[in-house]
């Protein structure tokens, strides 16, 4: 474990850093009094594992492929932007855009997101993104979604807060979204669907729970005693009708 | 023998190979274009052929097709061939030229030198289809204020406001000029669509009481069908002082027109013609408009918005903040291109001033005496298309009305032979038998199809250029820019030019 | 030649930060220093600014114009008309020290002045209405000078430069005051021009703001008629004049204006009782272009408070936080915890969603605090 202390240092000189001692054979980091600083975990091939304490700036892990990142507080907007494998893990919350075109890979937030979370995230042949969001989560909340998941658990939502924006799911042509509760029918858009979960939905669920309560030390069977809800595209090509010929 | 020096204008051509001689074009055809030989041939006479394709797009056969006809005159850039046809037939008749439609004259077209703008990444231009994207417009007067009381309600409501889901409205057609049918599509489709229909000046069929919360009812200088009824029946009343296609002109109905349910709904003999004297004839100054709004304004309790329509000519402006000041809620100004059932070609040739510098000028004025903000202005005449509708509201309109587009989409193809009552589609017809042509279902669709295909091009063209609520393009001239426009008209316009 | 801004618009990007003591108790500006320097990726040295309240006391009754000037005789000009309105009660150069990126400095000075009462009654104006006209007239007509800032018990520090520099340049370590806004300005082009850097002003209001808004043509069309003249050229300066508008003019609570500039979408007010309804179809059809469109974040502040605001779908970014009586608000939380490193609470405010905070002896209040932070 190499500790780096970043306080005051460019996102440039510690990302060069990180890159230098991966290549020595460090495997593991802990970059400390971080506070505003981009792209941490960018660019650097292979797959090491950082923890943060502080609060990474935007675009953190973006368009990498393989890092695991651990947070230790919160996380800033675009948070796995275009990531294509790896983890991050966020123990607190999440600005907007997490997993902005994301193609692979996990990103757990232990409390809320912005809007907009998992803006266009795709999956390609055996690659398929996962978000869980601990909290409630904002307006647009996989807006565009063309494949993978995302979980919404709402576990620390108060009860004069609502669980989620509104336009969820507008433009979805692919993927499926899990939100534990119920919605009210004018928070979704047009091209979505609803379903109750089948047994393989809940199975599902349980496989990818498990990973994230225990990293988030929460009662699994607790979260899963919830009834929740299915939300899925009704068809790959939602504005077939839109154009005249 | 009687020479006719009028040649014809189009020429039928029936394929014989194609044709097998079953007569349809014979009885579909008004203007009886086609006939019946003596050996029980059909054969067609192209000097009657108004082009209207009617004949072309029914025949079972598809063997018909008609051309320009191929007779030239010598060329002379001077002389054309209008120009010379024209004498020809007041030669023959000693009468006015008639026409139908807007002018099919060569000049400038506005639209056509304006460009929109874009956005490119220092906003992010909005996706219509997914993101919200507004087009809810209000027409009606706003006032400066608003007073909300302690837990910020209104403590009065706002005055009486048209309430549009797309910034159209249909312009006035009266049940006269056009069929009944027609009427009916329009009614149809402005009650579908959250906008409104105009009656014109020809009255509100009690059959169409039914759509009266979209109904704009036409207060003009004929007042036909004008009574306290046809004024509860209404969400607006519009007085006309005049129309683009021919501006200080007032027209007629021919009695031949006024049948039965035209003469009910217009509450005038049956066959006499409806006259409509050019000017109002209790409007001879802008005090006596004020006299007659505040008339309209009392017989409907102040519940409805009045709207005062003009037709663009030189000095627009001015008269458009006349017609704010004397308490009009909504101003609509017609350009030269807009259409009509009748017009004096000359008239409708060579009367008023373009619509896009109208717009502009009366934006610019009223903003200058600032009072802008407390009238809507509707724009109209020769709105072929939702781009023009995004220039107009961005140079300073608050939404467009369309007449001859909406007909277009109910089947006109343009023949320009409205004023004739024949109408082969059942548009512009009073004929039981043409009216049957138009199925008003079929037609309202087709019209709610337009409305929605431009809605759908104007929220494609405002999330384009950042923009995710129609309020922020009106008057918004910095989206517009000019080609190939001089200084003056860039300068009337109040925009620059492309590049700048 | 390249324009001056102000002759041509001029798009831009940016960072925002402000914070306040909602008892009203001054702070140094070391603190916001701190936090907007924090985002430096989000400008690029061609503007930076400060706004600071209740900086000062000894004048607070008195408006402080912050004037640049490009050369003495502008300088002149702008003291003989001053003369001829006002009762200069003090002027100084505003103090500074060199900074190697701060280059092309202008003559800074500031003046404390009360408006001429015999002047007033000629004009039969406001006296807020006089010293705008004033200021508009200075602005608009001679050449060489500009009125950066015209608020009591406040001014508005700003140059082209990086933020941290520009409050380096002003020593406003040595200020102290209960409210502050900072501002990194990105503009797209042009060398950039001391004027146009934020905060923008009027009166007591003053905007840093980061987006742009597309409506910028409607808005400014609208604001003519209420006798503004945008002669800036840039989308931020309506943001001003629509707040004195609205809440000065028009005398709309705060919340409410809030609502006017970024109102709820129709889906939303379709789902609203029918007395909000009524309300809110009313402010979007008679405000309806005063409306901001396009992405925006932006801080207003006042001596009365701070207000946060976003879009309505939320383009641009804003987080805001609480510790005690501080309140604070910026694009990131970075440059939050740059100056507080455990708030008691952290939040993202919604698009449209403002965040409103007064200091607690302010007196047209009429909205819920609680609620407008919640």
């Amino acid at each position: 474990m190499k500790t780096i202390e970043a306080r005051g240092m460019h996102y440039r000189e510690l990302n060069n850093l990180i890159r230098k001692y991966y290549q020595n054979g460090i495997k593991k980091f802990l970059l400390k009094g971080v506070n505003g600083q981009r792209y941490i975990g960018s660019g650097i091939k292979g797959s090491p594992h950082l923890t943060i304490e502080g609060t990474p700036g935007n675009d953190l892990a973006a368009f990498s492929s393989g890092i695991s990142i651990a947070i230790k507080g919160n996380a800033q907007d675009a948070v796995g932007n275009t990531m294509n494998d790896g983890k991050i893990v966020i123990h607190g919350h999440a600005g907007d855009a997490v997993g902005h075109s994301m193609r692979g890979g996990r990103i757990y937030i232990k409390s809320y997101a912005g809007y907009r979370v998992g803006i266009h995230m795709k999956e390609y042949q055996d690659q398929i993104p996962v978000i869980i969001i601990g909290g409630k989560a904002g307006d647009f909340l996989g807006e565009y979604m063309a494949g993978g998941v995302i979980i919404l658990l709402g576990l620390d939502v108060e009860k004069d807060e609502e669980l989620l924006g509104s336009y969820c799911g507008t433009g979805m042509h692919g993927g499926v979204m899990y939100i534990r509760g119920n919605i009210p029918s004018y928070k979704l858009a047009k091209e979505v669907k609803t379903a109750s979960t089948t047994e393989e939905d809940l199975d599902f669920l349980k496989d990818c729970l498990s990973d994230y309560c225990s990293i988030m030390n929460l009662d699994l069977n607790k979260v899963m005693a919830k009834p929740f809800t299915k939300l899925y595209p009704y068809n790959k090509r939602p504005y077939g009708k839109l154009y005249a010929y | 023998m009687n020479l006719n020096y009028t040649t014809p204008e189009f020429i039928i051509l029936r394929d014989l190979q194609k044709c097998n001689n079953c007569g349809l074009c014979v009885k579909n055809c008004s203007f009886e274009a086609h006939y019946y030989s003596k050996h029980q041939r059909v054969e067609s006479n192209s000097a009657k052929c108004v082009n209207c394709h009617y004949c072309v797009a029914t025949c079972p056969k598809k063997a018909l097709a008609i051309k320009k006809h191929p007779l030239e005159f010598r060329h002379n850039s001077y002389w054309t061939e209008s120009a010379i046809k024209d004498i020809y037939k007041q030669a023959s008749t000693g009468g006015i030229l008639l026409t139908g439609m807007g002018t099919d004259r060569e000049y400038p077209i506005y639209w056509d030198k304006i460009l929109l703008n874009a956005s490119q990444v220092t906003n992010p231009s909005i996706d219509p289809l997914r993101e919200p994207m507004e087009l809810r417009t209000f027409l009606g007067t706003k006032p400066g204020k608003l007073e909300l009381d302690k837990t910020n309600n209104l403590s009065e409501l706002m005055p009486p406001q048209l309430e549009l889901q797309i910034p159209v409205v249909f312009a006035g057609m009266s049940f006269g000029s056009i069929s009944y049918n027609a009427f009916k599509a329009l009614a149809i489709a402005a009650h579908k669509a959250g906008i409104y229909f105009n009656t014109g000046e020809g009255g509100l069929h009690k059959d169409f009481y039914e759509f009266a919360s979209h109904a704009i009812v036409q207060v003009a200088s004929g007042r036909f069908g004008v009574n306290q009824e046809y004024l509860e029946n209404s969400a607006a009343v519009e007085i006309k002082i005049g129309q683009g296609a021919k501006p200080g002109i007032g027209g007629h109905l021919p009695g031949k027109k006024v049948g039965e349910e035209v003469s009910k709904t217009r509450m005038i003999p049956l066959g006499s013609d409806a006259i409509s004297p050019a000017p109002h004839h209790d409007i001879y100054s802008i005090e006596d408009l004020r006299q007659l709004i505040f008339a309209i304004k009392e017989a409907t309790e102040y519940k409805k918005p009045v709207l005062v329509k003009i037709a663009a000519v030189h000095n627009v402006a001015a008269i458009a903040s006349g017609i704010v000041r004397a308490g009009a809620d909504i101003i609509v100004i017609d350009g030269f291109r807009a259409g009509t059932g009748a017009a004096p070609t000359r008239i409708r040739d060579n009367v008023g001033i373009p619509i896009e510098l109208a717009i502009a000028s009366v934006d610019e004025r009223l903003k200058e005496e600032g009072i802008r903000k407390h009238v809507s202005i509707i724009a109209s005449g020769g709105i072929r298309n939702s781009s023009d509708v995004v220039k107009a509201i961005a140079l300073g309109a608050d939404a467009v009305a369309i007449a001859t587009a909406a007909l277009i989409a109910m089947g006109c193809h343009m023949c320009q032979k409205c004023y004739t009552g024949k109408c082969n589609w059942g548009i512009t017809t009073q004929d039981p038998e043409l009216t049957k042509r138009l199925d008003p279902d079929k037609a309202s669709q087709r019209l709610l199809n337009l409305l929605r295909a431009w809605s759908l091009e104007i929220k494609e063209m405002l999330g384009g250029m950042g923009i995710n609520a129609i309020e922020s393009l009106k008057g918004n001239r910095l989206m517009l820019r000019g080609v190939g426009l001089n200084e003056t008209e860039l300068k009337i316009l109040g925009i620059s030019h492309a590049g700048q | 030649m390249l324009k001056r801004e102000g002759q041509i618009r001029i798009p831009s990007g940016c960072a925002i930060s402000g914070v306040m003591d909602k008892k009203g108790r001054p702070f140094s500006g070391a603190t916001i220093i701190n936090s907007i320097s924090v985002m430096r990726e989000r400008s690029n040295g061609l503007g930076g600014g400060f706004a600071a309240y209740g900086i000062y006391p000894e004048f607070k009754d008195t408006t402080a114009f912050h004037v640049f000037f490009d050369d003495k005789i502008a300088q002149g000009e702008l003291e003989n008309q001053l003369k001829k309105y006002f009762k200069v009660i003090y002027k100084e150069a505003i103090p500074i020290r060199r900074v190697p990126s701060i280059k092309n400095v202008p003559i800074i000075m500031r003046y404390f002045v009360t408006p001429k009462i015999e002047k007033i009654y000629q004009t039969n104006l406001s006296e807020e209405d006089y010293i705008i006209k004033f200021v508009f007239n200075v602005n608009t007509h001679i050449e060489g000078a500009f009125i950066v800032s015209s608020g009591k018990n406040m001014g508005v520090f700003k140059a082209v430069g990086y933020p941290e520099d520009v409050g380096e340049f002003y020593k406003l370590e040595t200020y102290y005051g209960h409210i502050w806004s900072a501002h990194g300005r990105f503009p797209t082009n042009t060398p950039g021009w001391w004027g146009g850097a934020h905060p923008f002003n009027l009166l007591n209001w003053s905007v840093i703001h980061n987006g742009e808004l597309s409506s910028y043509g409607s808005n400014r069309e609208y604001l003519k008629q209420h006798g503004y003249q945008c002669n800036l050229q840039t989308d931020t300066e309506v943001v001003v004049y629509l707040f004195d508008l609205l809440y000065r003019k028009c005398n709309l609570p705060l919340d409410i204006v809030c609502k006017v500039l970024a109102p709820p979408l129709w889906d939303e007010i379709n789902r609203m009782p029918k007395n909000k309804q009524q309300l809110y179809k009313s402010l979007r059809a008679i405000f309806g272009q005063a409306l901001l469109n396009g992405p925006f974040s932006i801080i207003i502040s006042t001596n009365e408070g701070l207000i946060a605001l976003n879009d309505r779908i939320k383009l641009r970014p804003l987080v805001a936080a609480e510790k005690g009586d501080m309140l604070f608000i910026a694009s990131e939380e970075s440059a939050i915890r740059a100056v507080c490193y455990q708030p008691d609470k952290v939040w993202h405010p919604r698009g449209g969603e403002p965040v409103i905070g007064l200091v607690e002896t302010s007196i047209r209040s009429n909205i819920n605090l609680k609620e407008a932070s919640s």
